[in-house]
């Protein structure tokens, strides 16, 4: 019950860990079905229909349910932190955030036992998704459960930019934020302004294959490419909203573990914010063999390779951050140096497959499945390896053990590489992307089966982190505010786990790297940027969870509005919008609670503060 | 701020009680960044639209459908509620309770008005037009668009009239004014994707 009614960002970070990691599960087994059908050629472990609901469902739980979640629980364990706050802006929206994520989650997930899972792949391609090629209602799932993870997810970005905005510590100007902040800051930003698209194009769909519409049919004058263009303006930022946080967090790292301050500080800042923009200008490099033209083809070609200066910059600023300094390479370390190569490898595949000429041999083929996944999984998902072990002891008190994470560390990458590297040949050699079997003797036999062995070999590497995780789960909760001994930013000042309020005093701010500035001066904590008093805390409550509920269940009655039961009585709650109503009336009623009854919170007394001192 | 907290305290309202509390600041802060997520929300609709209004599929094409003074009628009632959202956060400037609630009022009938009027447009193409929802692709993107932004319109009366009980209830204090300054930013938002509306599906629907 605690847990369903808090509103601690804290607590909610741990939320989203458990949901996200539960998703990412859902997606690993996946994925491990897909490379086991693919062993070898004209396998029959899987029909064509499953393989189909297994890709789509693959790549839309990981990254919509999988990693943005444990990014979202990254960023709300650490940012009020980082930036020296004792909350986010809105305690209560944070919540529903999570919630409205959880619940689309859950509806989506509901189809792999309600009559068949979206198949259609991950990007819902009209006419393809349409209800000519797929009458189940797998592909209402998609676009209905989305719908509600999206809302959560813009939700989360509104808030920390406000956060961001107007909650830092005294002192703490923009350049003087740390570089996760920043990632934080600019995602959220992406998430603003991408997000909304998504939500229209998922609004089309879903009116095309419920109300009969003709958004996407060419039968009654709609434009299937139209799809391609919404989904990709919001798709390609969202690229960049995933691998952002992960630059982030080894802008974190690596000086930790270097004992030396970021290289090119604002020069990062900047990088980020151009990378940023320009994930807005690249959409259609998606979309070259749809028959844009050349000269759309080639505007969007160049400024697809732009990004490539950057990114440069970013990963020379991390080289020159080591360079020099005195290394440690402890398990978040050891992710964070993992990611700079393979990423780069990502990047260099992007360059290749931005060139218009070279992306019509490259489309859709195993070279693109490479190329993202070394992006994707080589990015960010080290990424965000190294920020649960380089976080984890904030989170819960308790270091993870180093043997163990670095046992995860080499079977992760090992197994990556092995599943992946080949991909970029089988591509080239011509092995299409999302075709469930292949003929034998032209040369794919071996690569596939090298492929599969790896990802089990990365499936050990989970399976020996979530060891780590149980282990460390029963060892007394005793980490140090300093776990790491070299912690540059305000996060490391206050105990592990933070107390409810975190700061209690808001620490004054004198520089970048604010910790490690005061450790150079020979200081042992902050200086206090206010008197003790008492702490406002906003109180814990149930609305948000009801409000995803009844967004729930107007989701379901939605989709369901145009069926037929064997029962009338369901017919009836069905046909005639009752069920959707239902579900309106939970959420609005919700609503209307928190605007007619005020919520003050309460009070931590400066007593209080001490005796929590002392215990 | 501190003289700020001291006058709420006092029950002395700040000049701007929107802004006086840091919740109230972040408030205006994060629905001017949600302002910016609906911006997109209705650029993508009017991209559809753009893209699909000549797609009439053998159906009634716009130029023949609709009629400028009913919209006409429809926009004049819209403009002039955004400026009476105007007055009401000027009568909370000064103080005035019975003002400001009376401006929220005339704001909300006439959002109920325009609201009247768009059903009855839709009713009309519905009915006697067989302009529906699965006519045409233009037919689709046409009642996306302006359908979203009736229900916009639609949540706005609902959300001001609540406004306006809570106003009743609790009176202006450093808690209510920063929704209300809100629901008003949110108002003109409304009025200003309908001048777009007007002229993109409208005119440019009649002329273009």
């Amino acid at each position: 019950m605690d847990w369903i009614t808090t509103v601690d960002h804290k607590k909610i970070a741990i939320l989203y860990l458990w949901a996200g990691g539960l998703f990412f599960g859902i997606g690993g087994l996946e994925a491990i079905l897909i490379r086991i059908q693919l062993i070898k050629p004209m396998n029959t472990f899987l029909d064509a229909q499953t393989f189909n609901e297994l890709i789509t469902m693959h790549g839309t739980t990981m990254i919509f349910l999988g990693v943005m979640p444990v990014i979202f629980a990254l960023m709300n364990a650490v940012i009020p932190l980082q930036i020296g706050a004792r909350d986010v802006a809105f305690p209560f929206l944070n919540s529903l955030g999570f919630w409205t994520f959880l619940f689309g989650g859950l509806l989506l997930n509901l189809s792999w036992v309600m009559g068949g899972a979206p198949d259609a792949g991950w990007t819902a391609y009209t006419p393809l998704s349409g209800k000519g090629y797929s009458a189940s209602h797998g592909v209402d799932f998609y676009t209905i459960g989305l719908q509600i993870a999206g809302l959560g997810t813009l939700i989360g970005g509104i808030n920390f930019l406000a956060t961001i905005i107007t909650m830092r510590a005294p002192g703490m100007s923009f350049m003087r934020m740390p570089m996760f902040a920043w990632a934080t800051f600019i995602t959220s930003a992406i998430i603003l302004f991408a997000f909304p698209a998504v939500t229209v194009g998922l609004v089309l769909l879903t009116f095309d294959r419920i109300l009969d519409a003709n958004f996407f049919d060419v039968d009654g004058g709609g434009n299937p490419v139209l799809w391609q263009h919404i989904f990709w303006i919001f798709g390609h930022p969202e690229v960049y909203i995933l691998i952002l946080p992960a630059f982030g967090i080894i802008s974190e790292v690596i000086p930790t573990f270097s004992r030396k301050r970021l290289f090119g500080y604002s020069s990062m800042v900047f990088a980020t914010i151009l990378i940023a923009f320009l994930g807005f200008m690249v959409w259609a490099h998606h979309m070259f063999t749809t028959g844009l033209g050349p000269v759309a083809n080639a505007l969007f070609s160049v400024s697809t390779m732009l990004i490539a200066v950057p990114t440069g910059i970013k990963i020379f600023n991390w080289l020159f951050t080591m360079w020099g300094g005195q290394v440690r390479f402890t398990t978040p370390n050891l992710f964070a140096a993992g990611f700079i190569p393979t990423f780069t490898m990502g990047g260099v595949t992007g360059v290749m497959l931005a060139s218009a000429p070279a992306d019509f041999q490259f489309h859709d083929t195993y070279f693109v499945v490479a190329h993202f996944h070394y992006v994707i999984v080589g990015g960010l998902v080290l990424g965000l390896f190294a920020g649960l072990h380089y976080w984890w002891p904030k989170m819960f008190g308790r270091m993870l053990s180093e043997t163990l994470g670095k046992w995860t560390f080499w079977t992760f990458i090992i197994g990556f590489h092995l599943t992946f590297f080949v991909q970029h040949f089988l591509g080239l050699m011509g092995m299409q992307r999302r075709v469930f079997t292949y003929l034998p003797n032209q040369q794919f036999d071996t690569l596939n089966l090298v492929s599969t062995v790896g990802a089990f070999l990365m499936g050990v590497g989970m399976i020996i982190f979530l060891i780590n995780v149980f282990l460390t789960s029963r060892r007394p909760a005793d980490a140090p505010e300093d776990p790491w001994e070299d912690g540059r930013t305000l996060e490391w000042t206050i105990p592990s786990p933070p107390p409810e309020y975190n700061f209690k005093q808001t620490p004054l701010v004198r520089g970048l790297d604010a910790f490690w500035k005061e450790k150079m001066a020979g200081h042992k904590a902050m200086t206090p940027a206010e008197p003790i008093g008492p702490i406002h805390m906003p109180s814990a409550t149930i609305l948000p969870f009801l409000m995803s509920v009844g967004i729930f269940i107007a989701g379901l009655g939605f989709m369901f509005s145009r069926d037929e039961f064997s029962s009338s009585i369901m017919s009836f709650l069905f046909n005639n919008y009752i069920v959707t109503a239902l579900g309106l009336l939970i959420t609005f009623g919700s609503m209307l609670m928190r605007s007619l009854f005020d919520d003050h919170g309460w009070h931590i007394e400066p007593e209080e503060l001490e005796e929590g001192e002392q215990r | 701020m501190t003289t700020a907290h001291a006058e709420a305290a006092d029950g002395i309202l700040p000049h701007e009680p929107e802004k006086a509390t840091l919740e109230g600041r972040n408030k205006v802060l994060a629905f001017w960044l949600f302002l910016g997520g609906e911006a997109v929300l209705f650029g993508t609709l009017f991209a559809t639209f753009l893209a699909l209004r000549n797609q009439t599929n053998e159906g009634p094409t716009a130029a023949e459908l609709f009629h400028l003074p009913l919209v006409a009628a429809a926009t004049l009632l819209l403009l002039v509620s955004s400026l009476t959202s105007v007055f009401a956060i000027q009568a909370m400037h000064r103080g005035n309770v019975a003002q400001l609630r009376n401006w929220l009022l005339v704001t909300v009938l006439l959002g109920l008005a325009f609201l009247i009027l768009e059903i009855y447009e839709f009713s009309v193409y519905i009915r006697h037009e067989e302009f529906g929802m699965t006519t045409s692709a233009f037919s689709s993107a046409f009642y996306t668009l302006v359908g979203f932004h009736g229900a916009h319109v639609a949540f706005g009366i609902l959300w001001i009239a609540v406004l306006i009980g809570q106003l009743l209830h609790k009176g202006l204090t450093v808690v209510t004014a920063p929704k209300i300054y809100v629901s008003a930013m949110y108002w003109h938002f409304i009025d200003v994707v309908w001048v777009f509306i007007f002229t993109v599906v409208y005119l440019l629907g009649k002329v273009g």
